[in-house]
């Protein structure tokens, strides 16, 4: 393939930036989370900035896999957003009772910036994700201050 | 030694894509590295790219060689408009359509041998060979 | 493998990052062309940064394509910088013969990112220095002390 089979993962200063393109199947999924959270210990990311502007749909898994991907970033440190969520894709979830179980969100790449490095400089804080449908929890999530 | 000849027919430029991954995983398979695997790729990009751009159609056969020695080698086929000069179109920059050149000095770079057999107004023969070093 | 027609163009601060993880045809490459230049009239963005890591080759037209693209946004006033650009592609289009002409390469977005930022520093003092040369000279004239 003229493209590598991953979903790159730049850093930009301590954030990860990641422009999901394809629509994400389980083993995409599996290996993005892994990449993600790769990533996050190898750069010590502070935040990551998954931007989904262009998918056309977001079930609940792609749901499930984002939040659950923001629950271990957390236990690594660091905090995930969820840029640019297509309008449609928000009302599809409102009407099919979803949740994104509170994980970050933001219209724009450039406000999910702003967001971390407030966040960064202690203007707000550490947002609990909770468990969403089917998923086991281990152990809560501490707050941070 | 694999047998086999994977054939493209280059009809739309989706084709080209087919191509050259085709020669890429051949070249995989073959024991080439990721840089000559690249070189490979690359290279039938340009030149399955050129059948398409200046002849519409064609086809490209893409088979393990072993003569003088184990490799990969790509043929491109089609009944264009041909070549008028070789030589020129072998020299860098040169060019009668849209795009900048043929692609075939860089072709020609990125292989280890590159054979022209062509007849204006009947069509073009281009086959190009990388071997595996030892 | 579903797939959105469009390459997302992303705005950060005074810049865009685009990540390009697909084969380039024709009219995509034209689309992504064009997508560029209006975002960056829209945004009136002072640079562009072009993610190819996820790019295992790049032959003459996509070269072309992103060449020809830093040429037009140089009238638009904005720097293109392309990074991520993998060992085996640097090597190759060297080979090919393809010149990149002016445009600008960074190992990777973080420092793509820090050219264009030392790059605006550097467009701003010298009309600042010029405006203070002159305030001076005017000064002077007027035989104030």
């Amino acid at each position: 393939m003229v493209q590598s089979s991953a979903i790159p993962i730049p850093k930009l200063k301590e954030f990860l930036i990641v422009s999901i393109q394809v629509d994400l199947h389980d083993k995409m999924a599996e290996q993005l989370q892994h990449d993600i959270l790769k990533r996050i210990s190898e750069t010590n990311a502070k935040g990551v900035l998954v931007d989904i502007s262009v998918l056309e749909t977001v079930d609940s898994f792609i749901g499930r896999t984002l939040a659950e991907t923001a629950r271990m970033a957390g236990i690594l440190d660091a905090e995930l957003v969820i840029v640019g969520m297509p309008p449609s894709v928000a009302s599809t979830f409102v009407e099919l009772g979803l949740s994104m179980g509170g994980v970050r969100t933001a219209i724009n790449l450039d406000e999910g910036f702003d967001m971390l490095e407030a966040y960064l400089k202690g203007e707000i804080r550490h947002q609990k994700i909770s468990a969403t449908e089917g998923e086991d929890v281990v152990g809560d999530e501490t707050d941070k201050d | 030694m694999l047998w086999e000849m994977k054939l493209i027919k280059i009809r739309e430029e989706a084709d080209i894509l087919k191509a050259r991954n085709a020669a890429k995983v051949m070249a995989m398979d073959m024991g080439f590295g990721l840089v000559d695997q690249t070189r490979i790729a690359t290279a039938v990009s340009e030149l399955a790219r050129n059948v398409f751009t200046y002849a519409g159609e064609g086809e490209v056969q893409i088979q393990e060689d072993c003569k003088p020695q184990r490799g990969i080698k790509v043929t491109f086929i089609d009944r264009g408009p041909g070549i008028e000069d070789v030589d020129l179109a072998l020299t860098d920059g040169f060019s009668t359509g849209r795009s900048m050149g043929k692609g075939l000095p860089g072709a020609k770079r990125l292989m280890d041998s590159l054979e022209i057999e062509t007849q204006p107004g009947k069509g073009t023969t281009v086959t190009v060979e990388k071997w595996l070093s030892d | 493998m579903l797939q959105n027609a469009s390459i997302p163009i992303l705005k950060l601060k005074e810049f865009l990052i685009v990540s390009i993880q697909t084969d380039l045809h024709d009219r995509m490459a034209e689309q992504l062309q064009y997508d560029i230049l209006h975002r960056i009239s829209e945004t009136n963005a002072k640079g562009v940064l072009i993610d190819i890591s996820a790019l295992e080759m790049v032959d003459s037209f996509i070269g072309r394509t992103l060449a020809d693209t830093a040429k037009m946004a140089a009238t638009l006033d904005a720097d293109i910088v392309i990074v991520g650009m993998q060992p085996a592609v640097a090597i190759t289009l060297v080979e090919l013969g393809l010149s990149m002409g002016e445009v600008r390469t960074a190992i990777n977005l973080d420092e793509g990112y820090e050219l264009l930022k030392e790059e605006l520093v550097e467009e701003t003092p010298q009309t600042d220095e010029a405006e203070s040369v002159a305030a001076e000279a005017e000064e002077d004239d007027n035989g104030s002390v």
